[in-house]
């Protein structure tokens, strides 16, 4: 497998000017004026990304990823380093920001496939695809200027992604649009996964990284602070935020409540489908606190099954070890393995406490018919 | 997911395709290579600026042909009945170093603005941002094309052969100009990014350009006496647009001496009276001059280029 991209300490400073004097006037009168500040967006980065992976990049606003990806791009060249790319690009970030607004869509599809490296017979092979898939095959004729803003981004993608890309890229995209938008997204980066082309998803939203992606890296204020499978990236990455909370935490909660263990009566975290499972989590505090216990279940390839509370009824803390169990009267899951995660949530500000990822896996086994993730019990009958 | 079928496989492997780079420095070759691997898209861009300039009017780039072509008719007008400057067929005189004149300034007025006009894609497509430079003059080149068939035109209705075996110096001396057009247009374009004022000091030293370019009264007859007896003729001559000018008069207006066409008709030398060889020769010495431009600009270019987003 051949790397397709290779980062090779790659930063980018950037220098913000203050009181920029931009005219030929105000440079001779002020020389010296202004003062000019560089800022760090990312130091030395380095990783690759083999032939067919689905890399996240997460991090908080301002981490760097949008830079990182920009770069990666083309569209910013790194202050020092660099970056080699194999094969074509197309970016899902700022979508239609090529077009032109006096054109009319079909001119404006062909000068995006230009902008974004494709020839004219390439788009001439993809023209009708694109034009199925915006779904404005009255409106391809009409100047751009005349369309909808969804219209816009609708073409604008219909062309990204029917250019046939050796690497995609998708920034945050996912977070506009409406659902139906979002879900053909998804579905589109799914099926670039399976014909073996290389992702790059970029976002702060962790649940879409662990729906997609199988390595992470995470960026924290310019520096790459994890590279590896999702699971672990992830973890480092809400325990930035925690540390990040921690510097602005009022109350000083932070840190003085830790999740030490989940364990079950058994032993075993095995269970029948339909029977129930008995979960108990050890919690140590450092002070008395009264918070929100929150457990999340997932499959294992990061669907988000369940997420429930105590109901609003907070736990009290008492210091020293305590005790929470959960109890799950009857698991309706169907065969597979499930992480859980487990924390507690400050009630006021709903910031997170305390977290464990993974805290525990569940087996579940399943000898019955249906398919899928959950049992409905269905009863098919012909009246 | 995992029974999906696998028809969407992708059979080819990116093992052996060549590999980009993003760096902060690139070296000229690799841009020059990016420039020509790009090529569809300047001239997608070239395309589109046409199209954007005659969209909604009906006869649409044949504006382009009926506006030099009026001028032509007024200067023929003018020149010919009023304002008689004792040259014959003075306006083929005129019009062949206008439409070089055109393409120059139409190029470098338009480029010098090109990337700050057009931020918005700068900062967010990826492409060699000297191509915007260089669509501005390539659509100066089809309006120059355009103007050349009405000269060509205007010069066979009237029955004023040219010179035929100077035609042949045309194409080097119209790659000068376009190399050497291009080579300013992309330098100017960066410059502009970072001192707005260029694009209006541009235009003012364009007026001073024109007048420094015997255009529109001629070298040999109106100054060149002058420059001589100052021993400063080869300052005329820096300016890189006069050789392709007289270039593209002496194959239009062909003859180098006349008689005045007011009495007591004396004769007067319109063009100056080189050879061939010497109209060769310092064209492709030109040319020469035109290709180290190029690399120059591109090079001033990549320098510039790195710290685009901080200003735009």
């Amino acid at each position: 497998m051949a790397n397709v991209i290779e980062v090779e300490g790659v930063s980018k400073k950037f220098k913000i000017h203050h009181e920029r004097h931009q005219s030929l006037k105000e440079r001779l009168l002020h020389p010296r004026s202004g003062t000019t500040e560089v800022f760090d967006a990312l130091s030395d980065i380095n990783f690759t990304v083999g032939e067919g992976e689905t890399l996240g990049i997460v991090g908080h606003n301002g981490s760097g990823k949008s830079t990182l990806l920009k770069c990666i791009c083309g569209v910013l060249k790194p202050t020092t380093g660099e970056i080699r790319l194999r094969g074509s690009l197309a970016a899902l970030l700022e979508l239609g920001a090529g077009f032109q607004t006096e054109l009319s869509g079909r001119d404006n599809v062909y000068l995006y496939g230009a902008m974004l490296g494709f020839s004219r017979k390439m788009v001439d092979g993809i023209f009708d695809d694109v034009v199925a898939f915006s779904e404005i095959e009255q409106f391809i004729d009409t100047q751009v200027k005349f369309y909808s803003s969804g219209m816009y981004v609708r073409l604008a993608f219909a062309v990204a992604v029917n250019v046939d890309p050796d690497i995609l890229v998708v920034d945050e995209v996912l977070a506009v649009g409406d659902e139906r938008f979002q879900a053909k997204c998804v579905d589109r980066i799914r099926r670039f996964q399976q014909e073996g082309r290389t992702i790059l998803l970029v976002t702060h939203n962790a649940d879409q990284v662990r729906a997609l992606c199988d390595r992470a890296i995470v960026l924290n204020s310019g520096d790459m602070i994890a590279d590896g499978p999702t699971r672990d990236s992830l973890r480092i990455f809400r325990e930035q935020l925690m540390e990040d909370a921690v510097e602005h935490d009022p109350a000083h909660l932070l840190g003085t409540v830790r999740i030490e263990s989940v364990s079950t009566p058994s032993g075993s975290f095995e269970v029948k489908s339909g029977a129930g499972l008995h979960l108990d989590v050890s919690v140590v505090s450092q002070g008395a606190y009264s918070g929100n216990f929150v457990m999340e279940l997932f499959t294992h390839n990061g669907l988000l099954v369940s997420r429930s509370d105590a109901q609003g009824a907070p736990v009290n803390l008492l210091p020293g070890h305590n005790r929470v169990t959960i109890d799950l009267g009857q698991v309706p899951l169907l065969d597979g393995v499930y992480g859980l995660n487990v924390g507690i949530v400050d009630p006021r500000g709903n910031n997170v406490i305390a977290w464990s990822e993974r805290a525990a896996t569940i087996q579940v086994t399943y000898d019955g018919r249906e398919g899928g993730i959950v049992e409905l019990g269905a009863t098919i009958q012909q009246q | 997911m995992s029974d999906a079928p696998l028809a969407g496989q992708r059979s080819r492997s990116l093992e052996d395709t060549p590999v980009r780079v993003v760096s902060a420095r690139l070296a000229l070759p690799q841009r020059l290579a990016n420039l020509w691997s790009r090529r569809e898209l300047l001239l997608g861009l070239i395309t589109s600026d046409i199209r954007i300039k005659y969209k909604n009017s009906t006869l649409g780039l044949f504006w382009s042909m009926v506006s030099p072509a009026i001028t032509l008719g007024v200067y023929f007008l003018v020149f010919g009945l009023f304002l008689k400057n004792g040259y014959p067929n003075f306006v083929i005189y005129l019009f062949s170093g206008l439409i070089v004149w055109n393409l120059f300034q139409n190029s470098i007025n338009t480029a010098t603005g090109v990337i700050v006009d057009r931020a918005a894609l700068v900062k967010k497509v990826s492409f060699p941002r000297e191509i915007l430079a260089l669509s501005n003059v390539g659509a100066a080149v089809v309006y120059f094309v355009v103007q050349l068939f009405v000269l060509v035109i205007f010069v066979s209705a009237v029955g004023h052969a040219p010179a035929w075996k100077f035609i042949l110096i045309l194409p080097i001396s119209f790659l000068s100009l376009y190399l050497f057009t291009c080579a300013l247009a992309v330098v100017m374009s960066a410059v502009n990014v970072y001192l707005r004022d260029m694009k209006h000091l541009m235009e003012v030293l364009l007026q001073l350009w024109f007048w420094l370019t015997p255009i529109v009264y001629s070298y040999s007859h109106a100054i060149a006496p002058f420059l001589q007896r100052h021993g400063i003729t080869w300052v005329y001559f820096l300016n890189p647009v006069t050789l392709i000018v007289m270039t593209f008069q002496r194959v239009f207006y062909v003859n180098a001496i006349v008689h005045s066409t007011i009495a007591p008709h004396p004769i007067i030398e319109v063009l100056p009276t080189w050879s061939f060889d010497k109209f060769l020769i310092l064209n492709a010495a030109l040319l020469g001059f035109a290709i180290v431009a190029i690399f120059v600009g591109e090079a001033i270019f990549g320098r510039l280029e790195g710290d685009f987003e901080s200003v735009l």
